[in-house]
């Protein structure tokens, strides 16, 4: 029986992949636009139908109030913990939002909340490894930063369902990518894996032992990535329009999209370079130029990548490890290219990091070997066993206010507490409890997960009933809550009231295109999409006809295009979606020359940056920098 | 707000012999050896989870190659084709395996649970419990060891006197210094005290080691190692616990 497919997520805030394991690798499906990143941007077209990837990113400059990116920022949060992020982020929230309801981010006129958006993303990818194998997915693992906690990953859980995925395990990042490099290295030692990622850091320190990767401590910071050297780079630039020109720019997103796009494009450009010149069109023609050396950017972020040490050095005490005692150091993420993280990390762990690997795909790439493993392995991940960790504490508030930790950070998962509970007074048929999450004290200062309420106590008297709860965090790191009345051996019944949640009902309403998964629809879908394509490239031929290019061919090339061109237009009419495919990848080869000559003519039009979002801002705090005053033409 | 009463470990179950339920060999106690599957978990300690007895001095190695190995076999990676009742119970499994090895692991964790197990619950000496106190006014239960009087007296007002300073924004390197010294020596009395601990295990696992063996072992024996312990255990904790609130002091 072939069993299903499982494919493997890496869902980023600035990129997202799918892959899968092909033989004895882990491999990326790219896009229909042949690109292996799919940002992690959704927009609303004019007809309100979503559009998702590059294609949206245009949105962003054209119709920003339709367009979102970095929604990963939202995932599993409250309205009162976003502040901070508004002041940066362009998101535009409903108005109607009560306190302590599920996020709505407004696109257009239509509501979404996190995880919703999150899920045609993972649609998406989905589209792209169906269109890839030619056959449903309808399963995968999905990887979150190590350091998301339970409400985050629930939520990341939610999109994948709304999208119409089982999502079999919610993987750590950086343990992903120590599978993706501990499949091809297969030794045994310490290894520590730093992943500054779009907009989340994480470190984990793992114990590989023959096939094993035992995760013995993670720490990390779920808002700081490379948007915050972005955010820094255009507040700058607004600082300075606002200050020389007295053009206030922050309400024009058209114009901050430009700034950051152009930021963004030197940021990159300073890892290869010694020193980049901005040069931005403003509106009202003027130009914004500024020169900036990697001296500078470095003295710039500095404070930004400081931020990385206090959770480095917390996983090595949390690990009992001496930074000498790492054999091996593994970068991942975009901002890991910059020249001064990576001389952080080396300081840090006394040790040249690995840069073989490249850090926007390995995640990915890790995923789909774990979805490997979880559909019962191939020769490759034979004896290969991830022992993750939680990385938060997990606490009951109890009197006082204080929370009394019951698993502690770091605990092997799955793990599993026991409380006891009793009543306070005769009679009580209740008994509340709320369980934290985070390492302080202070019930008020961890993050509140949820409140349960045991019901229907059978009446006794003040201190008599003896409730069993159980705590037990899954391996996928979410928490399961049951309970009984021992005396009554009475099973407890538990409301929960998830504090940044959807429920079920909720999830269930969401579920996008509920007939995905019909087969009939899916057919359809494949041959329309196939269709397109065909008009696409029948639509490129055409234009390749009227080129220079064309006369450069022999009679015998044009005549075989021909040839394959009226095979692909009698196919389109049919209704078999794979004979199209077919007659799609005979014409790309035929006409690979002419393409080539064709990119030979107009190379210089061509290959712009891709790697580029686009955004509008909201008010930010005017950034101290050690720049020269920039100028303007 | 409930209050959580505290658990004392079951008495372990007499480890029965029974047929998996899937192709009725007679099974190890967490997998079934014929036929691979994952057993209904049995309710058991630590030890008995591991089939250990309950003896202190443990070979690390031996418990960590166990641990890999039953991993192999209950994590639910591993069993995720497997039907739902299975795979609940690898998650149960795989859970009390790693809470487990998780206690088993550490020498302090080990004998905290050990006594435990023999009935007493240890004075509860984490911040949790100083922070409770404190807040609610009550004064914390908390057993200074007598040697430990005079000098704790000390530390406590340097330690005072620092964060005053701290505050104002001063530091005096000598009381820093000083502070420092004592903490070292502290920490070096912390040590001292796992090694009087091991001691006492050679006793207890002695004793056990005797029981095994088939010869009577009197109940006052047995409360008398474990009190030992206990002691040992309770002013170790002080002294951690101190440690850790100058450790707090010095670095903020």
């Amino acid at each position: 029986m072939a069993t299903d497919r499982i494919v493997g997520i890496d869902l980023g805030t600035t990129n997202s992949l799918v892959a899968f394991m092909q033989g004895e690798s882990p491999v990326v499906i790219p896009g229909d636009d042949g690109s292996n990143l799919v940002p992690s941007v959704v927009a609303l077209d004019e007809n309100d139908q979503p559009v998702i990837g590059n294609a949206a990113r245009k949105h962003l400059t054209e119709t920003p109030e339709r367009a979102v990116y970095s929604i990963k920022r939202l995932m599993g949060r409250g309205v009162d913990d976003i502040q901070d992020e508004l002041k940066f982020f362009p998101f535009r929230l409903a108005e109607d939002l009560q306190p302590g309801e599920v996020i709505r981010i407004k696109l257009g006129d239509k509501t979404f909340t996190p995880p919703e958006i999150s899920a045609l993303i993972l649609r998406q990818l989905k589209r792209n490894a169906e269109r890839f194998f030619g056959a449903q997915v309808t399963k995968a693992v999905i990887t979150v930063p190590a350091y998301f906690n339970d409400a985050q990953r629930q939520a990341t859980k939610d999109a994948g369902r709304i999208a119409g995925l089982e999502v079999l395990r919610l993987v750590n990042e950086p343990t992903a990518a120590s599978l993706a490099y501990g499949l091809d290295k297969k030794q045994n030692g310490i290894v520590a894996v730093y992943d500054l990622g779009g907009g989340t850091f994480d470190v984990s320190i793992l114990k590989l032992h023959d096939g094993i990767f035992e995760v013995i401590s993670t720490n990390g910071d779920t808002h700081l990535g490379g948007d915050d050297i972005d955010n820094l780079l255009i507040t700058i630039a607004l600082d300075d329009t606002l200050g020389d020109l007295g053009i206030d720019l922050r309400r024009s997103g058209e114009a901050v999209q430009a700034i950051r796009n152009a930021v963004i494009e030197a940021k990159i450009a300073l890892s290869s370079q010694l020193s980049v010149k901005l040069d931005v069109e403003l509106p009202g023609g003027k130009r914004y130029l500024r020169e900036i050396t990697r001296e500078q950017f470095e003295q710039l972020i500095q404070p930004i990548i400081d931020r990385t040490i206090g959770p480095c050095k917390q996983a090595l005490k949390d690990a009992g490890l001496k930074p000498e005692q790492i054999d091996e150091v593994v970068l991942v993420g975009g901002s890991t290219r910059i020249p001064k993280v990576r001389a952080l990390v080396k300081e840090l762990f006394h040790r040249e990091p690995h840069t073989d690997l490249n850090p926007d795909e390995v995640v990915a790439l890790g995923a789909a070997v774990q979805a490997n493993i979880l559909g019962g392995g191939s020769e490759a991940t034979e004896n290969m066993l991830l022992l993750d960790v939680t990385p938060l504490s997990l606490g009951i508030e109890v009197a006082g206010g204080v929370t009394d930790k019951i698993i502690l950070r770091n605990s092997p998962i799955p793990a599993s507490a026991t409380q006891f509970y009793t009543t306070q007074v005769d009679g009580q048929a209740n008994v509340a409890i709320h369980v934290l999450q985070g390492e302080r004290e202070l019930a008020k200062d961890c993050r509140s997960l949820a409140r349960f309420d045991l019901k229907g106590i059978p009446p006794m008297a003040a201190g008599m009933a003896r409730i069993e709860v159980k705590f037990l965090i899954d391996a996928n790191g979410i928490l399961h809550v049951s309970a009984r009345e021992q005396r009554s051996g009475k099973e407890a019944e538990i409301q929960v009231q998830p504090s940044y949640g959807l429920t079920d009902e909720q999830v269930e309403s969401m579920i996008l295109d509920s007939f995905d998964s019909a087969e009939e629809d899916f057919r359809q879908r494949q041959v329309i999409e196939a269709r397109n394509e065909a008009d696409t490239i029948l639509a490129a031929l055409d234009k390749g006809k009227k080129s220079p290019a064309w006369g450069h061919l022999t009679t015998d090339e044009k005549k075989k295009i021909a040839k394959m061109e009226k095979a692909l237009i009698a196919v389109k009419a049919e209704d078999d979606y794979q004979a199209i495919r077919k007659a799609i990848d005979a014409l790309n080869q035929g006409t690979t020359r002419l393409a080539e000559l064709m990119m030979d003519s107009a190379v210089s039009t061509a290959l712009k940056g891709k790697t580029m979002d686009e955004a509008d801002m909201g008010e930010g705090p005017t950034a101290p920098h050690p720049m020269a005053k920039a100028e303007f033409e | 707000m409930a209050q959580p009463l505290t658990m004392i470990g079951a008495k372990p179950a007499p480890q029965e012999t029974q047929s998996c339920w899937s192709c009725g060999t007679m099974r190890a106690v967490h997998f079934c050896e014929a036929c691979g599957k994952v057993q209904p978990p049995a309710p058991v300690d630590y030890f008995a989870f591991f089939g250990l007895p309950r003896k202190l001095n443990l070979d690390a190695a031996a418990l960590e190659k166990d641990f890999y190995q039953l991993s192999r076999k209950l994590h639910p990676d591993l069993n995720s084709q497997a039907g739902t009742q299975e795979q609940e119970w690898s998650l149960q499994q795989s859970s009390l395996l790693n809470d487990a090895h998780r206690i088993l692991k550490d020498p302090i964790k080990r004998t905290q649970y050990l006594v435990k197990l023999e009935g007493v619950e240890l004075e509860e000496q984490s911040k949790t419990a100083t922070e409770q106190a404190r807040s609610s006014g009550e004064a914390k239960k908390q057993i200074v060891p007598p040697d430990l009087l005079e000098e704790v007296f000390e530390l406590n007002v340097q330690l005072e006197e620092l964060r005053m300073q701290k505050k104002i924004g001063e530091d005096d390197p000598a009381l820093i210094e000083e502070i420092g010294r004592q903490k070292l020596e502290l920490e070096g009395k912390r040590d001292a005290l796992l090694h009087e601990l091991q001691g006492h295990w050679k006793m207890w696992d002695g004793m056990i080691q005797r029981e095994q063996n088939g010869q009577p072992v009197s109940e006052e024996e047995r409360k008398y190692l474990r009190d030992k312990m206990v002691d040992v255990l309770n002013r170790r904790n002080y002294i951690r616990n101190l440690v850790r609130d100058v450790s707090e002091v010095l670095e903020n």
